[in-house]
Parts: structure tokens; C-alpha cells; sequence
């Protein structure tokens, strides 16, 4: 059970990082819901094994542990806003811009040209 | 008495409330903002003296013991820097407030959210120094960052746009490490309190321990921006309206460099430190700062470069991990967030006055506005540690720490960047101040001296003033952060602080 | 836009009931699944199916307020509860629990975590609401000509 959860919050990290590396926008954000989540799963599991459910009878040793499910919930929380926020970013961007691209820093380049032609 | 400390999070937090409900009345919501911030700054000055004499406090929120609750502690690097980091939220938001006058976008007057994201970004960073836990540090971060990136954004420019979404991409991967980081500190130990680390950590096996210290140093890599993690700096902080960029450029990555600095010492024991990593790292960050800053044409990018290379200085103290270097980083910290952010504000006021900040544009003001002369050359001079001002103080304790150490070449990088800070700061001033205004300038709005410059001038001027203060008092200072770094270098009363043992 | 019946219906009758779940969640959260922020979720998504039905005046016709109002009640209540613990002298967040007896219903135990969820709740549903203002202010004056824009 643990080995299949590792697994997943592998292959769902390793997917958000490909996302991340492209320049489309839309993509960014899926890419980082996706990282969020493969970091959510591993917060799950630093918990230990899987499959008990926290405050269930009188026994503590029989109970999942409940702090990482409260980290995960806040970290969900957080999450939240921060892709909620992130969207609004995008949204604005195709409109100031038309398009879905992350833009180059123009001084940026402006400094690189001028660099070649000499000094000021 | 010791409920004071939670006040830097909570008074915030209701101030934005009131802030936010008060939207349609600016001139309340200032009053609100500047009540709240210079209440917190008295009681946290009081909060110091009370620490330094009485030693490190920890509040426990909401009665739950130490490692199972969550624990607000101050000591003395915190409340110094928490301090620091509220005079200049104050000087900035007078700044602000004089600046609305100006229509510009993203500016105080245009926005109902500047002054309730103001107030939560400062509880943020007032959370991020205070807590005593792994995970609400995160929580603080995100506090401090989700009110960053609106501020970054606020006005919606094409530019703010395009720089806010690289900050808010790389701040959302660092976080995203901070929390891996966090499952994987748990799954070692199961716990998060930094105090109760340092025993745990000690007990991991070696392979284990030095990653978890290379993951944090990553993490809040990105967030103080070393070398190799600095590039989205200068990209995102020049293009936010002045006042924002100065509290970003003063204080976010100095919080970096503080959670580096606690992470590092609180949690991990003596002989677990990767002290040589970090003196490469802070070799590195000085001098591509520099040299990134040297060839920058604009007077907030060329600012901006410099913070990177400056972080080297601090890294630098860390990394040593011996009393006189922490404390020299620490001095060094203080002296960076006022001086930095006193000197992004002049650039604003220089933009402000010339309509534009690109230096092959500028000139001449020295004749023209030789109080912003004066403003501007203190920090400079500061920054590039002439004596007898605040950063020959701070640099001077780094050297002294590192000869003593016997680190020859990290403190011969140090004193050439030194250098090429100087030469960096003559060109604003040989661009900016000195000789006559280039053509293609006549055609900018001529100086405008309205009560909003005045404002701007005088807030900046009694920032500028605290950082001379900080060379004057420069003994007591020294003391006061050489009591701080033997309670991180050794932090046994930190721990015994807060476990109640 | 064009609007289906069906669609409508359904919504009309889930949004009351999504919001009588909503303040449930809220209220068991104490010691039952739930909680100040998914009663806040729950009651966000029925607001968002709203929205998703009409349009913005819509959604404000049925909450009758700024979206901001919730914001700052919430950041209140919130942070209220813990300054509020600070001044009656003990630690900041710490717990006080009461119990009333109100006819006809029993006893009914009133915690400051209550109150803090409700701020929860509140923040919850003033972002969700302060989301939809920001993305449907651009969505009405819809240009005909550009690509993508409506295409519900």
C-alpha cells in the first residue's frame, strides 16, 4: 500500500515537474496542482503505514497518526488560494497579453545586447 | 506579560480586518495601518530589552505543551530582527502614504487592498520570526507570500504581470520543497518543533541528516536568493511600485537568510553544519551579484543585483558557525534590511522627481536636490562598508570572524566584491547626480515639490538616520548580537526554553 | 449565452441544500469531519454552481453583499478569538467551552473554536466570492471578436 502511494506522489511529481518546464501558462498552473499533490501524498505517508484511521476506539497504538493530516489539510488550504490566485495571474496575462506564454525580461535582454556592443 | 509576543501576529490580522472593512475611507485606513505598525514597533522594542535581560521566552498557543503544540518563541535574533524588520515596514508605509499622491499604478491611493495586504504581510513576517516550529513556518511564509504576490500584482501591468507570475511560480516550487522537506523531516522524527529537532536530527544516521540541511538550504536558498537560486530576483522585484519593491528587496530575502540562519544552527548539531558548502555558496552569491549589478543600466535593477551579492555577506557569517561569525551575519542582516530599503526608496523618489530611473537618462541632481544627494550617498557608502558607517561595522565583524577562522579566501572575495560595490555605486552617482541632465530628458515633468515628495523625503530621511544610529551605537549592537549568536552556536537555552526542561 | 433548463433546476435545488450541508460541516467540525473551511468549500462550490447558472449579479443578488464584507467578518472573528484569550490572561488560541441549555433544543456546547471556524467559513466564502467578481468583471463587456473569451 505504502510502496503504491510512493509511487503515485513519484509519478505525479515527476509529471508536474515536466509541466513546469514549458512556457504555456495553463500548463504551469495544472504543473503545480500537480506538484502540490505528489507533496501532499508524501506528507501522508511521513505519518507511517497506511490504512488506520485516526481517533478510532481506546487504543492509541491502533490510531493513524493525525498530525500530517493536519499538515496536509493546511497545506491544502494554502494551495488553494495560492492556484486560485495563480489562475486570476494567468487570466490576466492572456488578456494584457493575448497569449498563454511566459514572457522574456526585456531589460533583461536589453542589457545582454548592449553588453556586446562595449561599454556604455 | 509574555502574551506581548503574540501581538506582532494578531494586531495585524485585526487591523486588516477593520482595514479591509473600512475599504471606502482611506484616510481610516491609514490611521489603522500606522496605529497598528507603530504600536507593534513600541511593544517589540519592549519585548527586546525584556528578552535581553530575562532571556529566551516561548509561548505556547493555546496551552498545549512544547512538542505537541505549537510554540511562539523569542530570542534574541528574532527580536532584533523583528524590530528591524517593523521600523521599516513603518518608514515605508509613511513612504507609501506619501507616494499616493502620486497617480501611478499599483500605488496606495489607487488600491482598496494596499493598506489590509500591507498589515497581513507584516503578520506574516512577524509569524515567520517568531514561530518556534518547522511547520508554521511554512504557514508563515505563506502568509507573508500570498500578501507578496498581491502587492506584486496590484495595478496588473503587462510587466507586473509577466514578473509577478515568475515570482509567484519559483516562490510556489520552494514552497513545495519546504513541504517535502517537512514530510521527510517528520518521517524521520516525528516532530516539527525546531527545539526538539536538535536532539532527534543528531540521533539520524549521517547520509539522512545532511540531506534534510542541504533540502532547508535549497528552500530558503530560493527564498534569500544565493547563488545558484537568486535569477528570479532581479526579473521580478524592479518592476512593483517603489514602496512595495523596497519592503521586498529589505526584508523578504533577509527572511530567507534568517530561517537559514535558525534552521541551521537550532536544529542541526555542531559537528553536522555544512559549514564549507555554505562558504563556497556565499562566495559565489557575492560576486555574480556584484558583477550582474556592475552591468545593469537601471537604478532599481542594479539595486536589486546587489541584494543578491549582499545575501553572500550573510551567508558568509553563517557559514562559518563560529559566535563572531553568526553575530557578524546578524549585524550584517540588520544593517542590510534598513539600508537596502533606504536606498530603493531613494531610487523611487529619483524616479518619481525625473519620471525615469534609467541612469543614461539622468543627471545633475546633485545641484538640483542635494538633500536627496545626502540620502542617497549615507546608504551607498554603507552598503560598500566605508567607515565609519553601519556596513564597515558589519563587515568588519565578518572579516575579524573569518580571519579568525582562518577562511583567507572567502574573506579576500569578500573585501573585492567590497570594492566592486563602490564602483557600482559611483555609477548611479556619477549617472545620477553628477553632470547635466542628457538629452531626450527635456521633455519629462520638470521636480515636483509637493507635500507627497516631502512625505517620501522625510521617511526616507528618518530611515537613512536609523542606519546611521546603527554605526553609532555600533559597540552595544555588536554585544547584544554576540549574546544572540551564543545562544544559536550552542542553542541549548533555546531548547531548554521552550521543551520547559 | 444560452441557458439550459435542466442545468438551472438541478441548481436551484442543490444551492439550498449545499448551504443548510455548508453550516452542518461548519458546526460538526468540531469533533466530526468538517470544519470551518470545508463548510466554507462546500458553500464556495454552491455559489460557483450559481455563477455557473447565471451570471455574477446573480450570484450577488442571492448573498446581497460585497464580497469583501465576509473577508474582513471573518479575519475579525478570527483573530478575535485569539486576541481575545490574550487579554482575559491566558496563552493566544487557547480553548473555552460553554454550555447552553436552549429550550426546546437541549444542550448545546458553544466553543471558541466555533467562532474561529465561523471566521473560517467566512474567509473561505469571501475568497471564493471575491474569485468569481475578479474573473466575471472581464467576462461581461465581451468582445464579440475575441478568441476563447465566451464560449459557455
Amino acid at each position: 500500500m505504502t510502496l503504491v502511494m510512493v509511487l503515485v506522489a513519484g509519478v505525479l511529481s515527476s509529471c508536474g515537474t515536466y509541466l513546469l518546464l514549458g512556457r504555456q501558462l495553463s500548463r504551469v498552473v495544472i504543473g503545480i496542482g500537480m506538484l502540490g499533490h505528489a507533496v501532499n501524498i508524501l506528507l501522508v505517508l511521513s505519518g507511517g503505514d497506511g490504512g488506520r484511521p485516526p481517533f478510532d476506539g481506546d487504543d492509541p497504538a491502533g490510531f493513524a497518526d493525525p498530525l500530517p493530516h493536519a499538515f496536509v489539510l493546511t497545506s491544502i488550504v494554502i494551495s488553494f488560494g495560492v492556484i486560485s490566485f495563480l489562475l486570476a495571474l494567468a487570466y490576466r496575462s492572456w488578456q494584457v497579453t493575448g497569449n498563454d506564454e511566459v514572457e522574456d525580461d526585456v531589460e533583461d535582454r536589453r542589457v545582454a545586447t548592449h553588453g556586446q556592443g562595449g561599454a556604455e | 506579560m509574555n502574551a506581548l509576543i503574540g501581538l506582532p501576529i494578531i494586531l495585524p490580522l485585526l487591523g486588516a480586518a477593520a482595514s479591509i472593512a473600512l475599504g471606502a475611507h482611506r484616510p481610516l485606513q491609514r490611521l489603522i495601518s500606522i496605529g497598528v505598525l507603530a504600536t507593534l514597533t513600541a511593544t517589540t522594542a519592549v519585548t527586546l530589552v525584556r528578552v535581553d535581560r530575562n532571556g529566551i521566552t516561548a509561548v505556547q498557543v493555546g496551552g498545549w505543551e512544547a512538542p505537541t503544540g505549537i510554540s511562539l518563541v523569542a530570542d534574541r535574533l528574532s527580536v532584533v530582527l523583528l524590530l528591524t524588520a517593523l521600523v521599516t515596514l513603518f518608514a515605508v508605509l509613511v513612504y507609501a502614504v506619501g507616494q499616493g499622491s502620486f497617480d501611478q499604478p499599483g500605488s496606495e491611493a489607487r488600491h482598496v487592498g494596499f493598506h489590509p495586504l500591507y498589515l497581513i504581510l507584516t503578520a506574516g513576517v512577524s509569524f515567520a520570526f517568531l514561530t518556534g516550529d518547522l511547520f508554521n513556518l511554512f504557514v508563515a511564509f505563506e502568509v507573508m507570500l500570498m500578501a507578496s504576490y498581491a502587492l506584486l500584482t496590484l495595478g496588473g501591468r503587462a510587466d507586473q504581470v509577466r514578473s509577478g507570475m515568475t515570482y509567484v511560480v519559483i516562490s510556489l516550487i520552494a514552497s513545495t520543497l519546504f513541504l517535502a522537506a517537512l514530510a521527510y523531516v517528520y518521517a524521520a522524527t516525528g516532530t516539527v518543533n525546531m527545539a526538539d529537532l536538535h536532539d532527534k536530527i543528531a540521533a539520524l544516521p549521517a547520509g539522512l541528516r545532511s540531506s534534510l540541511a542541504v533540502l532547508l538550504i535549497v528552500v530558503f536558498g530560493i527564498k534569500a536568493a544565493i547563488f545558484p537560486l537568486f535569477f528570479w530576483l532581479p526579473d521580478s522585484y524592479p518592476t512593483a511600485p517603489t514602496a512595495i519593491t523596497a519592503v521586498f528587496a529589505g526584508l523578504l530575502t533577509k527572511i530567507g537568510v534568517y530561517t537559514m540562519i535558525r534552521t541551521q544552527t537550532v536544529m542541526f548539531t555542531p559537528a553536522t553544519r555544512p559549514g564549507t558548502l555554505l562558504l563556497v555558496v556565499a562566495g559565489a552569491t557575492m560576486v555574480v551579484g556584484v558583477l550582474g549589478a556592475v552591468a545593469q543600466n537601471e537604478i532599481k535593477r542594479l539595486l536589486s543585483f546587489h541584494i543578491v551579492s549582499q545575501i553572500g555577506y550573510m551567508v558568509m557569517g553563517l557559514g562559518l558557525f563560529t559566535v563572531a561569525g553568526v553575530a557578524g551575519a546578524i549585524i550584517f542582516t540588520v544593517h542590510q534590511i534598513l539600508v537596502k530599503t533606504s536606498l530603493f526608496l531613494v531610487g523611487g523618489i529619483i524616479e518619481e522627481k525625473a519620471g525615469t530611473g534609467r541612469l543614461a537618462r539622468l543627471g545633475g541632481l546633485a545641484r538640483t536636490e542635494p538633500l536627496l544627494a545626502v540620502l542617497f550617498l549615507l546608504p551607498a557608502l554603507s552598503l560598500a562598508g566605508i567607515p565609519p558607517l553601519s556596513g564597515f561595522v558589519g563587515k568588519l565583524a565578518l572579516v575579524d570572524a573569518g580571519l579568525d577562522d582562518r577562511a583567507y579566501v572567502v574573506v579576500g572575495v569578500s573585501l573585492v566584491v567590497s570594492l566592486l560595490t563602490l564602483y557600482s555605486m559611483t555609477k548611479i552617482w556619477a549617472g545620477a547626480f553628477w553632470g547635466t541632465r542628457s538629452e531626450g530628458a527635456s521633455d519629462l515633468p520638470p521636480a515636483k515639490g509637493t507635500t507627497g515628495t516631502a512625505i517620501m523625503t522625510s521617511a526616507t530621511a528618518a530611515l537613512v538616520s536609523v542606519t546611521v544610529a546603527i554605526a553609532v551605537f555600533a559597540g552595544p549592537l555588536h554585544e547584544l548580537s554576540t549574546r544572540a549568536a551564543a545562544d544559536l552556536v550552542d542553542p541549548t537555552p533555546y531548547i531548554e526554553a521552550v521543551l520547559g526542561r | 449565452m444560452r441557458r439550459s433548463l435542466i442545468f438551472d433546476s438541478t441548481v436551484r435545488l442543490v444551492f439550498d441544500l449545499a448551504m443548510v450541508l455548508s453550516a452542518y460541516m461548519l458546526f460538526a467540525g468540531h469533533n466530526q469531519p468538517g470544519g470551518g473551511f470545508v463548510g466554507g468549500l462546500v458553500a464556495g462550490a454552491a455559489i460557483a454552481l450559481r455563477f455557473l447558472m447565471g451570471d455574477l449579479r446573480d450570484v450577488i443578488g442571492v448573498v446581497r453583499f460585497k464580497p469583501w464584507t465576509p473577508l474582513a467578518v471573518g479575519l475579525a472573528l478570527a483573530a478575535g478569538t485569539s486576541i481575545w484569550t490574550v487579554a482575559t490572561g491566558s496563552e493566544p488560541l487557547d480553548h473555552g467551552a460553554r454550555e447552553f441549555d436552549v429550550w426546546g433544543i437541549g444542550a448545546v456546547k458553544v466553543t471558541t473554536a466555533t467562532v474561529f471556524d465561523a471566521g473560517v467559513y467566512c474567509i473561505v466564502v469571501g475568497l471564493v466570492l471575491m474569485i468569481l467578481e475578479a474573473f466575471a468583471d472581464e467576462i461581461e463587456p465581451a468582445d464579440d471578436g475575441e478568441p476563447g473569451e465566451v464560449r459557455r
